[in-house]
């Protein structure tokens, strides 16, 4: 696997990790019918993390963030975002989706709206901001990714690389505290994988609080502060990027690494 | 290859070609035929059976149409003056009995004093519709198209002005007590609004109407149902049809779609059912059984129950061709409105049903053509519809018994020109609402 060059200097000086705790996971399982696709995940993400979750395929990386906005719902144990735990309450669910911010591997930007609309139609309808602040506050994030021309075109007039971006600003037009990413780049050809890296590296030096899962061990080596490895629904292995890439204690994740990197 | 290096192996070009214009064969009107008419032997075979099918056609009926004749009182009086015109033999339209009868296919047995109303309700119709089929006009006008179809009933069928003003009121009461309660919860919200609406209706808007009525006195001439027929029924059953059946059809393609057991139990009986039974037996209960079932006393109009009935029919078929267009949307369009937040009513209104209505358009549209063409089948509730209803009427005349092609060709005309304008306006709004260009 090629790794695009994150040829830049990382500001580390708002990367901070505190105490509180934005996500707390205990305990908790999932089945996709009989299959048990999660097995007793514990985890916990402090605010300022920057996780990345790799594993193979099929190893229930995708599932376990999707499970963090209840878009799969669990079956066992407890999933604790930002103090609102997650049930069938759908108050809650609300509550929480609008805190914390996903972006998806092919982009799912809604064709028939403009950019401009696709980030400002959660601001309006579901925090009820005025029409002429959110579209303020949408550009101010395309300016941040670096489109702000592209305010008045269709997705479809974007290449995959800009509408990922256009992406990552509808998300922060919601203000979250929480990003999640479901392998934002697979979907792109390698000279569009680095404009998204890079926006998200930028995200990071803010300070946001970050769930990656993702195939781009460069990413996770420059940003995460932890690593984790995920097989079979179980998280093998967990570690800060240093020490799991140049020092794997499993054998699983032995493997894994040996082919990812090529090694 | 002056322009490469031709000495070395690697291939390096230095100069771009510059564009050339195609040989004179692959353009313009030869190109044109030889693409379209004579690309082969089996084509231009069948381009020269076509041109002679055509040729035989025409040639057969232009005599009929080239020895119309307009005045006449009746169709023996038609065929004598084609025969003395044309000679021994020849045949000829009568058209006469368009010219003499045209207000019946129009307007069935409405008062001809009265020709004016449904008049202004078809001239209103478009200034109704103007600001929901196109954009550009003022947003004012849609509160016109709102109370346009309360305008359009009191003004069809006369009587007074009050029971169309409680409906309205009704659905007033239903929409304030929707938003006094949407705080505590969306579905709860519409259900209420639903029931107030509901109880007004059933107990309130009928002494309340006739207490204004008493004090304020305002009121037309009344025209029964039994006098509307012709396209005046036709247009008033495809159009009240169309308007109720979409919105019907959209609930009914979400509700099968829903996560609820029951409310998915009763779409799909109820799209399966619809779908299952032919039209005219729905019918047929709206005319003999509806009855039944309601309570004594109560008198339903004749062509409301029809309507209802139509537009149930034409809504389980919509519903079937919005589910498929909801079934076309990629999974990722619900989890990325799920993840901003957007509640369930709000992701369908404002993400969902936008993109799965307009991948939709074709179907729905030739859902209503059919439905349209479909309104002819009242004649067997003892309705007057254009097609048979008033033509055997005309027919049962003596001066025109016998007569068939002119009747039929005239209303399909005008179907034509309804359903052809539908299939146009569908095509415009697909065009308009693609995204998808470069």
């Amino acid at each position: 696997m090629s790794e695009p060059k994150l040829d830049r200097t990382i500001d580390r000086s708002h990367m901070t990790v505190s105490d509180e705790v934005a996500i707390q996971i205990s305990n908790m399982n999932k089945w996709y019918g009989t299959f048990h696709v999660l097995r007793d995940i514990d985890l916990t993400v402090n605010r300022g993390e920057r996780i990345v979750i790799a594993g193979p395929s099929g190893s229930g990386k995708s599932t376990l963030i999707r499970c963090i906005n209840r878009l799969e719902e669990h079956q066992a144990g407890q999933i604790i975002v930002d103090g609102t735990e997650l049930s069938s309450d759908l108050k809650n669910i609300d509550k929480v989706r609008s805190e914390v911010g996903m972006v998806f591997q092919h982009f799912n930007l809604f064709p028939h709206l403009t950019i401009l609309e696709n980030c400002t139609l959660a601001p309006i309808w579901v925090r009820k901001v005025p029409k002429r602040e959110a579209e303020e506050t949408a550009m101010h994030f395309l300016e941040k990714v670096k489109i702000p021309e592209q305010a008045l075109k269709y997705p479809g007039q974007l290449s995959g690389g800009q509408q990922q971006r256009v992406a990552i600003a509808r998300s922060l037009c919601m203000r979250p505290r929480i990003m999640l990413f479901d392998e934002p780049t697979s979907a792109l050809d390698p000279e569009m994988i680095k404009e998204v890296l890079d926006t998200m590296i930028e995200l990071a030096e803010e300070g946001m609080t970050m769930l990656c899962v993702t195939h781009e061990m460069g990413f996770a080596q420059a940003v995460a502060n932890r690593v984790i490895f995920m097989d079979q629904g179980q998280i093998v292995e967990q570690n800060e990027p240093y020490e799991f890439f140049n020092n794997p204690q499993s054998e699983r994740t032995k493997l894994f690494l040996s082919q990812i990197l090529g090694h | 290859m002056s322009d490469t290096h031709a000495q070395t192996v690697a291939y390096v070009r230095d100069t771009m070609l510059p564009e050339q214009p195609a040989p004179a064969t692959e353009a313009g009107a030869i190109k044109w035929l030889r693409e379209n008419l004579f690309s082969g032997p089996l084509n231009t075979f069948l381009t020269i059976a076509g041109v002679l099918v055509v040729y035989a056609m025409v040639s057969h009926y232009f005599a009929w149409f080239a020895h119309s004749v307009w005045n006449a009182n009746s169709l023996a009086e038609c065929r004598t003056i084609i025969t003395e015109r044309w000679g021994e033999g020849a045949t000829g339209a009568c058209w006469s009995v368009i010219r003499e009868r045209w207000h019946q296919y129009l307007f069935g047995f409405y008062p001809p004093e009265l020709y004016w109303r449904p008049i202004l309700v078809f001239v209103l119709l478009f200034v109704a519709l103007a600001p929901v089929l196109f954009q550009g006009f003022a947003r004012q006008l849609l509160l016109f198209s709102v109370f346009y179809p309360f305008l359009a009933i009191w003004l069809l069928w006369g009587g007074s002005i009050w029971p169309e003003v409680m409906i309205i009121l009704g659905a007033v009461a239903g929409y304030v007590a929707f938003r006094v309660i949407e705080p505590r919860g969306d579905t709860l919200a519409i259900i209420c609004g639903i029931l107030v609406t509901i109880l007004f209706w059933a107990w309130l808007s009928g002494p309340l109407s006739g207490m204004i009525q008493s004090v304020l006195p305002f009121r037309i001439t009344p025209v029964s149902s039994e006098k509307f027929g012709g396209f005046l029924l036709a247009v008033t059953l495809g159009v009240g049809g169309i308007v109720m059946s979409l919105p019907l059809g959209i609930m009914l393609a979400l509700g099968r779609q829903s996560d609820m057991f029951l409310i998915k139990t009763l779409s799909v009986c109820f799209i399966e059912f619809i779908r299952g039974v032919p039209l005219i037996t729905l019918l047929f209960v709206a005319s003999l059984l509806l009855n039944y079932f309601l309570p004594p006393g109560t008198n339903f109009d004749i062509i409301l129950r029809v309507m209802i009935l139509v537009t149930l029919f034409a809504a389980a078929y919509i519903a079937e061709v919005i589910r498929g267009g909801l079934a076309a949307l990629p999974r990722g369009q619900y989890e990325a409105a799920d993840a901003l937040g957007l509640d369930y009513w709000k992701a369908q209104r404002l993400i969902i049903l936008p993109q799965a209505l307009k991948i939709s358009i074709p179907g729905i549209v030739s859902t209503f053509i059919g439905m349209f063409k479909d309104t002819t089948l009242v004649v067997f509730v003892g309705l007057f519809d254009p097609l048979k209803g008033i033509s055997d009427f005309v027919r049962a005349d003596f001066a025109w018994k016998g007569i068939y092609w002119e009747p039929y060709i005239f209303v399909g005309a005008i179907f034509f020109l309804f359903n052809f304008s539908m299939s146009r306006y569908s095509m415009y709004l697909e065009n308009k609402l693609k995204r998808d260009h470069r």
